[in-house]
């Protein structure tokens, strides 16, 4: 995974609350088997006017000329500005891919869906929560001023405005080092492969049947 | 210190605390199927890494199958290439599968729980959001995306944040005609579909335990749609009775062991949650949606809102987008909405007793000129052939619908199932999201008895008036 420290992009103001996984990414999507090529078809049914398929080409369809990421110079936005539950439903991490292989780096929204948020840093996408009157005065700097560019410093856990303002966000502490190094939480687990065997010993004399294994005789 | 039955769950399954709200989980049971696995694979193969637990998987492929006749495999290539990247991926890895034509084959959600392959007191994961069904029977069970199904393949365990917990105490009595759909639909009514964000929520009070297992099921697959990713029962006599017999449930000693476990399961009487909710349901009615979102429902004898009457500007917004999406006039009575499709399906609600309940609606009866298509669509192989017996099969395909074989179906139309843009649907899945069921399609999300009605009235009824009990 990449590295992730400071980053400065053009944001794109996508008003809605509530926009679930089926509307960043649908499902016809999701027969891909790869992990990437999901950019082209983010919010497809809002971005174009004909219905997606798999496999279409893409630079042929109809556009939705009102669909904000349509309007110059959305199309080379980074940051993400939008509204509260954020990534609601279905837990497809093909939402996160879909929003990165377009370019997206970071999201900031009042609150994002549980899944949805732990998705955004396995594949190094920050999502940034903060208050709603914080997000408020946002959209008003983003849709005042087209191409507003936002800087977000994960080491110092703040966003700057054009203006050099100063927003402070939460995160925790592990995921920020994850996100800052790079990391491989897989490889980080099986570091404790030790403590796993020893974990599986003890409770498989506790509560056996925990451990029925679901081989076909 | 009192501990809630969630609090009981982690700590069990602590492999090893990292001291900062985040510890290292063991998975005893996980759940794969074709949609969310073939990355995870890949990632693996590229690792060079393997199964942790290899005996710890369970597949089934769900979400792409036809639902019509199988013979001739399934019409899509892409779908087919992602059924097929299971079935390989399982062999190469050897894990066991219930491929399609296996009568155990069905929504990953209903085959768990059947095969007792999802136990109280287990922590169950699927790459799937409604995982949070297995939360019925008392086990820790919630969605996880592909990274994290790749890591639980490769380490048996998680990495999580523990979160708040939140107790839903339901009482009073259901009237009859209400089910488990209507009283989690009214749950999310009053908490919003983020209200359970950052929470494992316990239901519990008389009215849950007045449920029946399936009925849990249909409650705890939903808490997602409240914003919790785990929607815990405690274990009570009816999960025991429930699990007991089942292909995978232990046996003879390890059975009296896991007997008395079991009977542990719940909160402590003095356990305090991060946030407590009460909700009566002794005057509750059968439960529509009439929006984009879960949280917009009401009664069956309510009116569609109005939009003018809402202060909130993004509240307002998001219910004139939706009314428009749905084609609805603000004040028009709920029981004038007139459904096109009905479909009877879902891991919500495609148990057996889900079908029971539509088809004694339906029994002698014909549905309406008006509706183009109406589908039953059985939870699995076993829930079908268990059907068949009964001879429900019959009385729906009398009475105008289509009985169809296993899986996901029109819940979110990947397979050929699917609303034509501008079809209205009754639905007793759990999504009603702009294009679930198919671009432009319109949900309404209700329970199987509501659905089967708005199969024979042509427009949503009040099933309470004229049910016999
Ligand atoms: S039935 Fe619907 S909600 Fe359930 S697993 Fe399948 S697609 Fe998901």
């Amino acid at each position: 995974m990449q590295k992730f420290t400071t980053f400065t992009g053009i944001v794109a103001p996508l008003d809605r609350a509530n926009v679930d996984t089926d509307a960043i990414i649908p499902k016809q999507f999701l027969k891909s088997i790869q992990r990437t090529g999901f950019g082209v078809n983010l919010f497809d049914e809002w971005r174009y006017l004909d219905m997606g398929e798999p496999g279409m080409d893409n630079s042929q369809r109809k556009i939705n000329p009102a669909f904000i990421l349509n309007q110059t110079p959305y199309q080379q936005a980074s940051i993400l500005l939008t509204r509260h539950n954020f990534g609601c439903g279905s837990s497809r991490e093909h939402a996160p891919w879909a929003l990165l292989d377009y370019g997206f780096k970071v999201i900031i929204a009042p609150g994002f869906a549980d899944i949805f948020y732990n998705n955004c840093f396995k594949n190094g996408i920050l999502p940034v929560v903060l208050e709603s009157a914080i997000v408020d005065k946002l959209f008003d700097l983003v849709t005042q001023k087209t191409g507003y560019t936002l800087t977000i410093n994960l080491q110092d856990k703040c966003i700057l405005g054009e203006n050099n303002d100063s927003i402070p966000f939460e995160i925790d502490e592990f995921r920020r080092h994850c996100l800052l190094a790079g990391l491989d939480e897989i490889g980080l687990s099986l570091e404790y492969s030790d403590e796993i065997k020893s974990y599986e010993q003890k409770q498989k004399l506790q509560t056996p049947w925990l451990f029925t294994d679901l081989m076909e005789s | 210190m009192a501990k809630t039955l969630y609090d009981k769950l982690w700590n069990m399954h602590v492999v090893h605390d990292n001291n900062d709200g985040t510890a290292l989980i063991y998975i005893d049971r996980h759940l794969v199927h074709e949609v969310t696995s073939p990355q995870a694979f890949e990632g693996l193969r590229l690792a060079k890494r393997k199964l942790w637990r290899v005996a710890a998987n369970l597949a089934v492929a769900d979400h792409n199958v036809p639902t019509t006749d199988r013979k001739n495999g399934i019409a899509d290539p892409i779908s087919q290439l992602q059924v097929d990247t299971l079935d390989k991926n399982c062999d190469e890895f050897g894990i066991t599968e219930f491929k399609m034509g296996d009568i155990r084959q069905g929504i990953v959600h209903v085959v768990g729980p059947e095969e007792g392959a999802t136990l109280p007191g287990m922590t169950v994961v699927c790459g799937d959001s409604h995982t949070s069904t297995h939360g019925a029977l008392g086990a820790l069970a919630f969605g996880i995306g592909t990274s994290e199904v790749e890591h639980a393949l490769a380490t048996q365990c998680l990495v999580l944040k523990k979160s708040r917990s939140m107790r839903i105490n339901v009482v009073g009595k259901r009237a009859t005609g209400v089910t488990a759909k209507d009283i989690i639909l009214a749950i999310i009514g009053k908490i919003g579909t983020a209200g359970g964000t950052g929470y494992a929520i316990e239901f519990t009070g008389e009215a849950i335990t007045a449920l029946s297992i399936e009925g849990r099921m249909s409650l705890s697959n939903m808490a997602i749609e409240a914003g919790a990713r785990a929607g815990i029962i405690a274990v009570d006599e009816k999960t025991i009775q429930y699990v007991k017999g089942r292909p995978y449930s232990p046996t003879g000693k390890i059975w009296e062991q896991a007997e008395s476990f079991w009977n542990t399961l719940h909160s402590d009487a003095d356990a305090v949650f991060d946030m407590e909710v009460e909700i009566d349901i002794s005057t509750l009615t059968p439960q529509v949606t009439w929006g984009t979102s879960p949280e917009m429902v009401t009664s069956i004898t309510g009116l569609v809102p109005d939009p003018e009457q809402e202060a909130d500007d993004v509240k307002r917004g998001s219910i004139e987008k939706a009314l428009e999406y749905m084609d609805l006039q603000p004040g028009m009575a709920i029981s004038d909405i007139q459904p096109d499709v009905i479909f009877i399906g879902s891991c919500t609600n495609s148990r057996i007793e889900d079908l029971r309940s539509a088809a004694k609606y339906v029994q002698g009866k014909k549905i309406a000129e008006t509706i183009e298509l109406a589908i039953v669509v059985p939870g699995s192989g076993l829930v079908k052939q268990q059907a068949e017996k009964e001879n429900l099969d019959k009385i729906f395909i009398e009475a105008g619908f289509e009985w169809r074989e296993p899986g996901c179906s029109m819940c979110l139309a990947m397979n050929a199932d699917k609303l034509r843009p501008g079809q209205r649907c009754a639905s007793t899945s759990n999504r009603n999201f702009e294009g679930r069921q198919g671009q432009g399609g319109r949900t309404h999300l209700v329970s199987p008895v509501m659905a089967a009605a708005a199969a024979i009235h042509g427009h949503f009824v009040d099933i309470t008036e004229n049910i016999e009990a």
